[in-house]
């Protein structure tokens, strides 16, 4: 990757990229598999190559869709002890949280594990499915500003490890069963990682 | 190597909504691809760094001192802090998930005050100190951030579960609430701050007026 001149001229704007971190600008290069630009001056990655395409990436969310609905209808993990058992899905988890004067971190961790990834992956759906047609969805530019939004706030990666902490807390005092919500939610964690990262952004270039 | 050029000698700007290299010398506030508002610099970062940093701070005293949950087996009740539930199993003999709950709840959220307090002050005084190297710090700063919300999504789990009337419940305390408000409000001063501010030798003039929104 190379330095552009500051005395050239930069005709197209879509040719060019600028580091989010030092403001350093770059002529964009096309990025052989498993490659990523990183800026010279403050070394942080000003882009990476994008192996999936469109199609690729609608199935990956169709999928992702799917476990979603799984990570959320079933329950994350049953105990028992004496003869009573009990089972807690995601959703039981915010309830929980939200008696009492402590509601407000209740709707953070909804938003985290709960409305930010659903609404991610809905978004990713309707952008997508346009996409595949070759055309921009109604509200294209809404959507992928409001994905960027979302980004930070989804945490279902932590919510595994949390779920998982949580296995070996509860281990000691009584049996506990892993459900079919957190081998659904360990898969779409990692999914997560693939179909909503930051290269989202190439399809502003691709319809 | 020459040194790349600058988007501010350009007259570029970064668009944050969608990634895109504008044209400021067209006069555009807005960009023409997304539609998001253009601001060379984050609006007051210094300042609104400081303030969520300095909440955060006053939140993190509650939050280590009240009980996160309140457990109850067999009619004898006891509260547990976050530092009680890591000597918990520390003297369980089960030091690996000891030193997972350390590090989410306890180390992160301390490296990230340090980190960013030091991030703050040196970009205030226009410090020429170890640039890249505290690029890389913002940039770590940013992708831990949210793992120490581990604590609030296990006290949620256990608590949901261990409801067994008569044989034990586990039910959530107000420490908890400090503490998600700690690792909220490290989240917004991380995303106030302007990482470009680290390598700007001179005050930008002018810049709180068209800085409005981020």
């Amino acid at each position: 990757m190379k330095g552009t001149d500051a005395g050239a001229a930069l005709h197209r704007a879509d040719d060019v990229i600028i580091c989010e971190y030092c403001d350093a600008v770059y002529q964009r290069a096309p990025l052989q598999r498993h490659q990523s630009a990183a800026c010279l001056r403050c070394g942080g990655v000003l882009y990476r190559h994008n192996p999936l395409n469109v199609q690729q990436r609608l199935a990956l969310c169709v999928t992702g869709g799917v476990l979603l609905v799984f990570a959320n209808a079933y329950p994350v993990m049953t105990i028992s002890m004496g003869g009573l058992s009990n089972s807690a899905t995601l959703w039981d988890s915010v309830l929980v949280l939200s008696q009492g004067s402590i509601t407000f971190i209740a709707l953070v961790l909804a938003l985290a594990i709960i409305f930010a990834p659903v609404l991610q992956i809905a978004l990713l759906c309707w952008v997508l499915g346009f996409a595949v047609g070759g055309r921009r969805a109604p509200g294209f530019a809404g959507c992928m500003r409001a994905l960027e939004k979302l980004r930070p706030w989804s945490m279902l990666e932590v919510c595994l490890l949390g779920a998982m902490v949580a296995v070996i807390k509860l281990a000691g005092l009584l049996d506990v069963i892993p459900g079919i919500g957190l081998i659904a939610l360990a898969v779409l964690s990692v999914l997560m990682i693939f179909i909503a990262g930051r290269d989202i952004r190439d399809l502003w270039g691709q319809v | 190597m020459s040194a790349p050029a600058l988007a501010g000698e350009l007259g570029l700007c970064l668009c944050h909504g969608c990634g895109q290299a504008c044209d400021l010398r067209l006069g555009q506030h807005q960009c023409d691809r997304c539609g998001a508002p253009l601001h060379r610099r984050k609006a007051n970062p210094i300042a609104r760094g400081w303030a969520f940093l300095f909440a955060a701070l006053i939140f993190y005293v509650p939050a280590n001192v009240l009980p996160v949950m309140n457990t109850e087996m067999l009619g004898q009740g006891s509260d547990s802090t976050i530092v009680g539930g890591v000597l918990e199993f520390w003297e369980a003999g089960a030091w690996d998930i000891a030193l997972i709950i350390f590090i989410a709840s306890i180390g992160v959220p301390a490296i990230k005050f340090v980190s960013l307090g030091l991030l703050l002050f040196t970009a205030h005084r226009h410090s020429q100190w170890a640039r890249r190297q505290r690029s890389q710090l913002f940039r770590c700063v940013e992708l831990i951030g949210y793992w120490s919300m581990l604590d609030v999504m296990v006290v949620a789990l256990v608590a949901a579960l261990v409801q067994l009337r008569g044989l034990g419940t586990i039910e959530p305390r107000p420490g908890i609430l400090f503490f998600g408000l700690v690792v909220v409000l490290t989240m917004f001063a991380a995303m106030s701050f302007d990482p470009r501010l680290i390598w700007d030798d001179q005050p930008h003039h002018g810049e709180h007026g068209d800085g409005a929104g981020d």
